[in-house]
């Protein structure tokens, strides 16, 4: 932005690492795709950037709110404030208002004919100015209040029209000139309109940076991820959050040569993953809670039957059909101890938009390597954020699955070996024949309930897992000093803004989040722990779940606190540094 | 190249595994069936999967020297076409029973007959649950007295044979698990048929049921040929005893199989759509 | 030349041997299912009788193969010996098993299936036009006759059970 100098001068004054943005509209008004177009414009100029969005009930028409951070830095948690809110109308807004945090620093925009804003704006102190977006975007053919929006926002964020408009030229396209121009008309009305408006909270010039970049949402990176760790089939039953996941994968598994099929239901939809991984591919499926509820069962199988698969669960407000709009951690229960019987598997946790590639594909290599099924818990925060990041490095784990070829002789699928992973006959191969069963099976695979095959089997299935060596990917460890801040899943990145925060008060904290949340690796916990004094559990849960689970694995220290809350209200970065903070 | 083509026995497609089904059951007649139609059809047997769910019917896999999947109970089918879509080249045979199949497994059953994979979708149907002693399934007769169901479940029986060709099964028919013979032919033609194929079996239960000994004498061959108009067949099972025996359907839907690129493909290609 | 519908084609002497033979075979191999089915379920007095059965019926095989001299008799066997509508005449009746059966009751399976290759062998007797292939099929008659007379014998040995032969004192057992 700004390189033709035009504002020069509010960068100087107030130059800020971050920057944040909320637009509000309801009924269609386009308040998402404004500040997507913002992120865009933002991430195309070198910023850094994270759009979350909160959402009405309905399917069509609801209230919505897009939710931008913009930042010299990466960035992937909400802030503590809004610095300019942007009201298009306020229709049923304070069903999120808790979301959108306002203070005495906050720029309120607001529509006198769009309804009075929420007591949580009015009364955060806010200034609020009133800029006519509906009537202004009468007075132009086609015109569109969101679009005077837009020149607003970066007329006083300081994009130039033309940067701000190259994305909506693209996404236009072919709705034809027409529809452009109106566009172009109301971008330029709105930044006329908000000239002059004082308003000193501008964002810092990008560092200049020769990465790679990639603007993508977490279910995307996760579908990604997948593919690269070598999936080619999914099995596909639509629900929120996921469905992103499976709608990326439908186009894309065919280009690569995989398949995808829609499921009746989530019970199908993990089944289908079991056969076609035992024909030899690797698979996935991708649900939230309710369908994870359903696709436990099959995860038994799964793990008795050394089926390896992937089972994304892009966790949403619980229990039952809870908040499905929303994002919340609590589907770690029964990701570890849903499973009925003594059933190890692996349960795996991204921290981040970019992340989710990652721990998705090593999910992917972990699950074939082992012969085990492995659920990745994802959340709505970052599965359906969209972020503007450095494109995540290439590693190079594909799904390496040990197969039994020129079988001579007779085959035993589950014979005993000494990392606990057995060569797996896939269909075809002469002489591998076996039958693959949920009972308790000897070393043939045949069903017995002898007491010396079922610990056999047991023990087998237990060390293959926990005699891994999952090297340095298992968790985050970050920093130094006598508290660490002990947290995971999206939460990671707040954490980690918070313990930066500190650091700048001069107080020494360590961020240590388990990537890897099943197998357990209580000695590597120790280490990382070594030294702290004080662990502050952060999660965003009502029951304390991942504080239970700590209990249940690690060794803690004395001193111990949990800074917990249910969703939908998202723990912010602020919040964690003044729980950091206070505990003197 | 000269590749020897090996003729296969009846035997080379049984496994040493005993089954553990009651001497007297119709299933035992049904593994005969299996291997007399592999067979015929002189499949090598690591080219055939059998896939199953939990019942009496479902531990057939073990006792085939084929690859097997001895499932949850009912997802049989699921399961298969997870297989069948991503593994065409192989042979996919389901094997169910009536609960397993109609009860718990009812809305794949609904859901496999509508994706026509091709693979043979095989109901040992005796009309009660063995495994757990006796419990009425979804084709019990409505009076049939149980411990569960004390003087009758007083619901009608589903139609299994009727629900599958309306939900479009491409091939469907009748045997009666006595006349192995009649019953392997059925199933060459069925495992040949193009698509989902559905058998069911009538397999007699000589434990809960031994009135189903009688079976052997009103099953008889359908006085009329296999049709390919739903409708007509729909009609004819409806209104037949419920005995007759043989191919009742035949249709001609195209088989359900996802088109997919090449292997080589890329992936750093679909990057690009995130990049900046 | 015999032919009902569903039986092997018997033109020539070579034929009835082959069927003859797989007849035989057929018998051992259900009897010997029977008799792992009785071993599964325990009743290992049955295991003995549907072993012995089963070596017996196998003893009259390798007669008939002796018989055929150097003419493979497995092979032929192999290719015309389908008994398409049925179980082959020999082979005792699976869904008569019960786990609990007697030895009246395998001996009653062990007549019907030699009266069945009685009658059976006596229809080609009858419609055969090969006189080497009539001459053969009446010596098997009256071998399969002599095994009818032999069961006879054996059942005055094992009376008829009394009614409750089959009332089980245990409950069944739940299994999935």
């Amino acid at each position: 932005m700004s390189e033709a100098g035009s504002n020069q001068r509010k960068m100087t004054m107030g130059a800020s690492p971050s920057i944040s943005i909320a637009i509000i509209g309801s009924g269609g008004a386009g308040a998402l795709t404004t500040v997507d177009t913002l992120l865009e414009a933002a991430s195309t100029a070198g910023w850094h950037g994270l759009f979350n969005r909160t959402m009405g009930p309905q399917i069509r028409g609801g209230e919505a709110a897009g939710l931008l951070r913009l930042a010299v830095h990466p960035v992937e948690s909400l802030p503590d404030q809004f610095d300019l809110v942007i009201g298009i109308d306020w229709l049923n807004a304070h069903r999120f208002g808790a979301e959108i945090k306002a203070g005495p620093q906050t720029l309120v925009i607001s529509d006198p004919r769009g309804g009075e804003p929420p007591p949580m704006v009015t009364k955060s102190g806010a200034r609020v100015l009133e800029i006519p977006m509906k009537d202004m975007a009468k007075a132009i053919p086609d015109g569109r209040p969101n679009m005077i929006a837009l020149g607003i926002a970066s007329r006083l964020l300081g994009f130039t029209i033309e940067q701000v408009f190259a994305p909506i030229g693209k996404r236009l396209a072919d709705k034809g000139p027409a529809a452009i121009e109106a566009s172009l008309a109301g971008i330029k009305a709105g930044f006329s309109a908000a000239d002059g408006i004082e308003f000193d909270r501008q964002l810092a010039a990008p560092k200049p940076s020769s990465a790679r970049r990639w603007l993508l949402s977490g279910n995307e990176a996760t579908a990604l991820g997948a593919l690269r760790g070598g999936v080619r089939f999914a099995a596909a039953y639509p629900i929120t959050p996921a469905t992103e996941i499976l709608e990326w994968l439908a186009p894309n598994l065919a280009k690569v040569g995989g398949v995808l099929l829609q499921a009746e239901d989530e019970l199908a939809a993990i089944n289908m993953i079991i056969g076609s991984s035992y024909g030899g591919t690797p698979s996935m499926t991708a649900t939230s809670g309710p369908g994870l509820s359903l696709m436990i069962e099959a995860l038994g199988l799964a793990t008795a039957a050394e089926i390896p698969l992937v089972v994304v669960d892009v966790m949403r407000g619980g229990p039952s059909t809870g908040i499905p709009t929303k994002s919340e951690q609590t589907d770690l229960n029964i990701a570890i101890y849903g499973l009925h019987g003594d059933a190890p598997h692996l349960v795996l946790a991204p921290q981040s938009v970019g992340d989710c590639l990652f721990t998705t594909q090593w999910a992917t290599y972990l699950a074939e390597s082992l012969q085990a099924p492995a659920i990745v818990l994802s959340d709505q925060f970052m599965g359906q954020a969209r972020a503007a990041i450095d494109r995540p490095a290439d590693v190079s784990f594909i799904g390496a699955r040990v197969t039994a070829t020129n079988i001579a002789g007779t085959y035993a699928r589950y014979a005993m070996t000494a990392n606990g992973v057995s060569p797996m006959a896939l269909p075809g191969t002469p002489g591998g024949q076996y039958t693959a069963d949920g009972l308790t099976h000897a070393q043939s695979g045949l069903p017995t309930s002898g007491a010396g095959d079922h610990l056999a089997q047991l023990d087998k299935r237990r060390d293959k897992l926990e005699k891994f060596n999952f090297g340095d990917h298992w968790a985050t460890v970050e920093g130094d000093g006598d508290l660490a801040v002990l947290t995971w899943g999206s939460l990671t990145s707040a954490a980690r803004e918070a313990v930066g925060r500190a650091a700048a008060d001069g107080i020494d904290a360590r961020l240590v989040a388990p990537r890897l949340m099943l197998p357990t690796l209580p000695e590597r916990l120790s280490a990382a722990l070594k030294g702290v004094k004080r662990v502050l559990v952060v999660e965003q849960t009502h029951g304390r779940q991942f504080h239970r689970y700590l209990r249940a694995h690690y060794d803690l220290p004395a001193q111990v606190r949990v800074f917990h809350r249910p969703g939908p209200l998202p723990i912010t970065a602020g919040e964690i540094h003044r729980a950091i903070a206070d505990w003197r | 190249m000269n590749v020897e083509t090996r003729v296969y026995k009846q035997a080379d497609y049984k496994s040493d595994v005993k089954p553990i089904w009651c001497p007297g059951c119709g299933d035992y007649h049904v593994l005969m069936s299996f291997s007399r139609a592999f067979a015929q059809l002189g499949l090598p047997p690591e080219q055939i999967a059998v896939i199953s769910g939990i019942g009496c019917s479902s531990r057939i896999p073990a006792y085939t020297s084929c690859y097997g999947f001895h499932g949850v109970h009912g997802r049989s089918l699921a399961l298969a076409a997870g297989l069948k879509v991503t593994r065409p080249d192989l042979t996919v045979v389901v094997a169910s029973g009536d609960g397993d199949g109609y009860s718990i497994g009812g809305n794949h059953f609904l859901h496999a007959c509508r994706r026509n994979v091709d693979m043979t979708y095989v109901v040992m149907d005796n009309h009660i649950y063995g495994m757990t002693k006796g419990q009425p399934s979804p084709t019990t007769e409505s009076e049939f007295d149980t411990a569960l169901s004390p003087g009758g479940t007083r619901m009608r029986p589903f139609h299994p044979l009727v629900v599958a060709l309306a939900s479009g099964a491409n091939f469907v028919a009748r045997c009666f698990s006595g006349d192995p013979n009649g019953t392997a032919d059925v199933l060459v033609e069925a495992i040949k048929h193009p698509g989902f194929s559905f058998i069911e079996i009538l397999s007699p239960c000589v434990t809960f049921r031994p009135d189903e000994k009688a079976w052997k004498d009103q099953v008889h061959a359908a006085p009329v040929g296999a049709t390919d108009d739903p409708g007509k067949a729909a009609r004819r099972i409806m209104t037949d005893d419920g005995f007759n025996i043989g191919v009742l359907y035949r249709g001609d839907r195209t088989p359900y199989q996802p088109a997919t690129g090449a292997t080589n493909f890329d992936l750093s290609e679909l990057e690009k759509e995130f990049e900046i | 030349m015999s032919k009902t519908p569903g039986t092997p084609k018997v033109a020539v002497l070579n034929d009835l041997l082959a069927v003859a033979y797989q007849v035989e075979i057929d018998a051992v191999d259900r009897y010997k299912m029977l008799a792992d089915q009785m071993e599964t379920h325990n009743n290992m007095e049955l295991v003995k009788i549907f072993r012995d059965l089963a070596r017996a019926e196998g003893i009259h095989g390798e007669e008939i193969r002796r018989l055929a001299g150097d003419f493979d008799v497995a092979a032929h066997a192999q290719k015309i010996a389908k008994f398409e509508r049925s179980d082959s005449p020999e082979e005792a009746d699976l869904g008569s098993a019960h786990y609990l059966m007697t030895p009246w009751h395998a001996l009653q399976l062990s007549l019907a299936g030699e009266e069945r290759a009685l009658a059976y062998f006596t229809s080609i007797v009858e419609t055969a036009k090969d006189p080497k292939v009539k001459a053969l099929a009446a010596e098997l008659v009256e071998e399969e006759a002599e095994h009818v007379q032999l069961v006879h014998r054996l059942l005055q040995r094992y009376p008829k059970p009394s009614e409750n032969w089959a009332d089980d004192l245990d409950p069944p057992v739940s299994q999935e």
